[in-house]
């Protein structure tokens, strides 16, 4: 039973690893690729630091905490890299893709 | 089962290895690269993870967690670099 839990973790994983970089390779513009990496993978790679914790925690029979210290880590410092990220896009005015600049409805049409 | 699967996450981590390194080399701005080197490490630290587990072996816990210390302190470096033109003020 453990072992299924393992395996459907540690594939799941390993695929919103993989569609956190196919964003990262595919989308248009920078604001858009700013999404895969810092969701989709952070998500990725929680669910293998998961697995890691619960083979690690039934092999040896006690606690492994480390996985736990990465994921608080990962989780803490994805969304500060992605504002930082962010902001200096802004500051260099990177291009945007023209359909997602923030213009009113009246300007569009 | 774990044994079938691991080969598999380690090609679909791999493969995402190979995409964001495509787009550190390809990506049109410096954001773009820094993105692209944030991706990077972090599909490094799943890499490890995953070997940790094909191997049984706990010893890698201290290097994933040295690249991600090191991996954050690195794009916020750069980051503040494209901010301020400076990393320290």
């Amino acid at each position: 039973m453990l072992e299924w839990i393992l395996a459907l973790l540690v594939l799941i994983g390993a695929f919103f690893t993989l569609v956190g970089s196919v964003g990262l390779y595919k989308l248009p513009d920078f604001f858009m690729r700013l999404h895969g990496p810092t969701k989709a993978t952070t998500l990725g790679v929680g669910a293998i630091l998961l697995a890691s914790a619960l083979y690690f925690t039934f092999k040896t029979d006690h606690a492994s905490l480390h996985e736990i210290l990465i994921t608080l880590f990962l989780f803490i410092t994805a969304p500060v890299s992605a504002h930082l990220m962010a902001k200096a896009a802004l500051h260099i005015k990177l291009k945007q893709v023209e359909r997602t600049k923030n213009v009113t409805e009246a300007e569009r049409f | 089962m774990l044994a079938t699967v691991l080969p598999i996450a380690f090609a679909l981590v791999s493969l995402a290895l190979v995409l964001s390194l495509v787009r550190l080399v390809k990506g049109p701005d410096l954001p773009d690269r820094i993105l692209a080197l944030d991706t990077l490490y972090i599909n490094a630290i799943a890499l490890l993870i995953l070997l940790g587990l094909h191997l049984g072996s706990a010893l890698y816990f201290e290097a994933a967690l040295l690249i991600a210390v090191m991996g954050f302190v690195g794009t916020v470096a750069l980051s503040k670099y494209l901010l301020r033109g400076d990393i320290m003020e």
